[in-house]
């Protein structure tokens, strides 16, 4: 039943994803190029909601479902690591025109292509497992 | 009928885009897409080769459940809610076919130059998804999230961290429309 949840979560995501479009290689080769409003108003705009709902959780210390803690753990204390690794992902965001969600969205929707680059994403995720204690964090 | 069609603007999309966050955290988890792929891979058994693989997985079996859920979504709309054409800024579409060879913005949702089947022998093509997908899913981990787990539950968590990571993504975005576009395409 709790995994049933989650794949209806992960549903209205996807809806949200292709219907923003969002998942669109256009849009975020239009972002990249200032080009229209749309992404940074998606973005910023689940941002301004997203700030005020997180600090009213807070303030309020709201419980998640059955009372445990909401998962809102502080990253740790460090600059090379979400810079370099922030840099690597904008690289390839913007060389494949999709993020880690529209990827599987875009696999619903039946572009058999995207098939490729989230194969390619398993095995960069593998090479960082391997790679992780020779590099800056 | 038409209105289905029609593509939501960003401040329909950005508050739904918070509320799926919010539900996620109501249930106790946290809201990023780029997490599942360290889950797959430690599921496929890459913990006998790494350490940062070998974690109990089976906890994490609610973000494969959300993936499922994200290829349905998508599956239903394109294929009910959806004319499949994405209109971008026109001078854009344009650049893209004077300067890029891709002549299919307004047309279709992903450029079929480089998405479309049957281009997924040509080596160029190839190498963009390659390419594109593996710096995606190295950089991801390394950044320790993506779009959805920094832009947007990072930042709505106000950590200094995630603000360093979506500017990292914004450098590398912008270098390579800017810079590697025109010596790729």
């Amino acid at each position: 039943m709790r995994y049933i949840t989650y794949v209806l979560i992960g549903f209205f995501f996807g809806i949200i994803m292709y219907k923003s479009e969002a998942a669109s290689w256009f849009r975020i080769y239009e972002m990249f190029e200032f080009g229209a409003f749309h992404m940074y108003g998606i973005i910023g705009s689940a941002l301004i909601i997203g700030v005020l709902g997180v600090q009213y959780i807070k303030r309020n210390n709201i419980k998640a479902m059955g009372g445990q803690e909401m998962q809102l753990k502080p990253k740790d204390k460090s600059i090379a690591r979400y810079l370099i690794g922030g840099i690597i992902f904008g690289l390839g965001w913007a060389l494949a025109g999709a993020c880690p969600g529209p990827m599987y969205v875009l696999a619903g929707a039946g572009y058999i292509s995207i098939l490729v680059v989230i194969a390619a994403a398993l095995f960069g995720t593998f090479v960082y497992g391997l790679l992780r204690n020779k590099l800056p964090h | 009928m038409e209105l289905i069609y029609e593509p939501w603007p960003w401040y329909i999309s950005g508050p739904l885009i918070a509320a799926t966050m919010f539900v996620l955290l109501y249930t106790g988890k946290q809201f990023g897409m780029s997490s599942n792929l360290r889950t797959m891979c430690s599921a496929t058994g890459a913990g006998k080769a790494a350490d940062f693989f070998r974690f109990d997985w089976k906890k994490e079996r609610w973000n494969l459940m959300v993936v499922l859920g994200a290829v349905l979504g998508g599956f239903f709309a394109s294929t009910y809610l959806s004319n499949n054409t994405v209109e971008i800024n026109e001078r854009l579409a344009d650049k893209l076919s004077n300067e890029y060879g891709i002549h299919s913005a307004g047309e279709a949702y992903m450029p079929t130059e480089i998405f479309a089947m049957q281009n997924l022998g040509d080596p160029l093509v190839l190498f963009v998804l390659i390419a594109g997908g593996f710096l995606v899913g190295f950089g991801a981990r390394y950044a320790g999230g993506c779009t959805s787990g920094h832009a947007i539950s990072g930042l709505s968590n106000l950590q200094l961290p995630s603000l360093i990571a979506v500017i990292g993504f914004f450098i590398g975005g912008l270098i390579m429309i800017h810079l590697f576009y025109p010596l790729i395409f």
